[in-house]
């Protein structure tokens, strides 16, 4: 990989030389008749798993087909926050592989994600709440991962600016922290993933909308697409919140629910808040963008939708929650709103896996949840795709644990209500 | 915000009304013939069409009745109130 790439040296040299036009960061091939993987889906998971395709398994021959442009879909709607504090084992192997690929990851792919593991802190507004965190904290710690215990006055020395008083509607009586969560930039990730797996040979296709599966005696073999038919030896789903209709085209069912999950920026202020604080009582996590914007997100819209807008009555309770944590924001306008479609599972954990069709894979129900999971996701996918088999981290989330019974139920550390 | 035709109340607000999800799951009988698949089936895999799904709601904030609502997905548009009981409309 060229080193020169985005350096200080070459942005300056571009701002004086103008002669040079820019180059395509990635090609936009036509797509060709035939690939030995196809990913369904240009977001983090489906570029990340190319790329790791690429690099860890040397499959170059590759395309990742796109409806829209690439991180259009939940890529470019989430509110970019990292972190690893889940409740079981196996949530924390892959959450937690994640972010250690999250903290390597602008030196792998030489492009800054600017990653800001700024911490994030969790409110407990009640005696019991207090006590499961203090049970949370014990297996996130058992599990390997960094958190801990706050008392209301080092939440307070953290976080000047957060009502703490006992007076407020629901009192904040202590918290929990991941000091390595935080955030990274969305669209920074999406754009790293696809040059580096331009560069290794993957073929990304944008514009190019999928409209059937290409079957035959042993199962699915291609796709048919708006940009002509196109066979696979195999093929993997990274569509998130449309996983069931694509699963529908090939004749399955999922146990997803899509919703609309929505998130609003504030105008621009100085800086304010140097952590991301979340309140899953009040249903409201906000942080504070390099911009100087303060990122928010809610809970789910009540009723499945595609539609990617949401009700404006979960603003109105979002943004009611937010001020009862931070009345100084009380003067601050929404600059923009938006809702992206999230794949809901029953017990709030990814379905990564054989699909019940041959040559099928997907990698879906990351929910609410999918940006943090973007390098992990994508490693532990290219596994599956590569070899056929799943990857370690990633057996205890088959599809066939709805069968067996064996949820991994992480409805309270998914953070926002499901 | 969506504008629900409450049978009993008439046009009301959503965020009166709670969803409870889809309509017309049935649940499989006899229970020491339900396989692990079929069960999980009835548990987990229920139906997400991008399109006209049919859901109950119960007008809570209001006079507290169970309803049927067959929506599109996309554009949110409500086709058919109806009874609890009633069968799937063709909408």
């Amino acid at each position: 990989m060229r080193m020169k790439d985005y350096s200080a040296l070459s942005l300056l040299r571009r701002a004086i030389v103008t002669s040079t036009p820019e180059r395509p960061v990635w090609r936009s091939p036509d797509p060709a008749p035939r690939y030995d993987v196809l990913i369904i889906g240009g977001g983090g998971h489906g570029l990340a798993t190319a790329y790791y395709l690429a690099r860890n398994h040397g499959i170059t021959r590759v395309a990742v087909l796109e409806k829209g442009w690439i991180g259009s879909g939940n890529s470019g709607r989430n509110t970019t926050v990292v972190r690893s504090n889940y409740l079981f084992p196996e949530s924390a192997g892959i959450y937690e592989f994640s972010l250690q690929l999250y903290e390597k990851l602008s030196r792998d792919l030489n492009f800054n994600i600017m990653l800001s593991q700024r911490g994030l802190v969790s409110l407990a507004h009640s005696r019991h709440e207090l006590e499961s965190f203090r049970n949370w904290v014990n297996c996130v710690q058992l599990n390997g991962v960094d958190a801990e215990l706050l008392t209301i006055g080092e939440i307070r020395d953290l976080i000047p600016i957060l009502n703490v008083s006992a007076d407020s509607c629901l009192p904040i009586l202590g918290g929990m922290q991941q000091g390595r969560a935080g955030v990274a930039r969305h669209d920074a990730v999406v754009w790293a993933y696809a040059r580096a797996a331009d560069r290794l040979g993957v073929d990304i296709v944008q514009n190019c909308e999928v409209t059937g599966f290409v079957r035959d005696d042993a199962g699915i073999c291609g796709v048919h697409t708006t940009r002509g038919t196109i066979r696979a030896g195999r093929v993997g789903l990274a569509v998130a919140g449309h996983s069931s209709v694509l699963a529908e085209m090939a004749g399955f069912r999922l146990p997803i629910r899509s919703y609309a999950l929505q998130a609003f920026v504030s105008e621009p202020v100085k800086p304010v808040l140097d952590k991301v604080v979340l309140s899953g009582t009040l249903g409201v996590y906000v942080s504070q963008s390099d911009k100087g914007e303060l990122v928010v997100g809610g809970g789910l819209d009540h009723y499945q939708s595609y539609a990617q807008r949401g009700s404006i009555g979960t603003v109105e309770d979002t943004v009611a929650s937010l001020l009862e944590l931070f009345p100084c924001f009380s003067r601050l306008r929404l600059l923009r709103q938006w809702a992206g479609t999230v794949d809901v599972v029953r017990d709030s954990s990814p379905i990564i896996g054989a699909s019940p069709v041959a040559g099928l894979y997907v990698n879906c129900g990351w929910g609410t949840g999918g940006f943090k999971a973007i390098p992990g996701g994508g490693w532990v996918f290219a596994h599956t795709l590569a070899t056929g088999e799943p990857h370690p981290l990633a057996a205890p989330f088959a599809l066939a644990r709805f069968e067996r019974g064996a949820l991994i139920d992480e409805a309270a550390a998914a953070g926002i209500a499901h | 915000m969506l504008l629900i035709h409450c049978p009993c109340c008439g046009p009301r607000d959503e965020t009166e009304f709670t969803c409870a999800g889809e309509s017309h799951v049935q649940r499989p009988q006899p229970p020491e013939e339900v396989t692990d698949a079929r069960w999980a089936q009835y548990l987990f895999f229920h139906r997400n069409p991008r399109g006209v799904v049919c859901e109950r709601w119960c007008h809570v904030l209001g006079c507290g009745q169970w309803f049927n609502v067959a929506r599109e997905t996309v554009t949110h548009e409500i086709r058919k109130v109806y009874a609890m009981g009633e069968p799937r409309p063709e909408v």
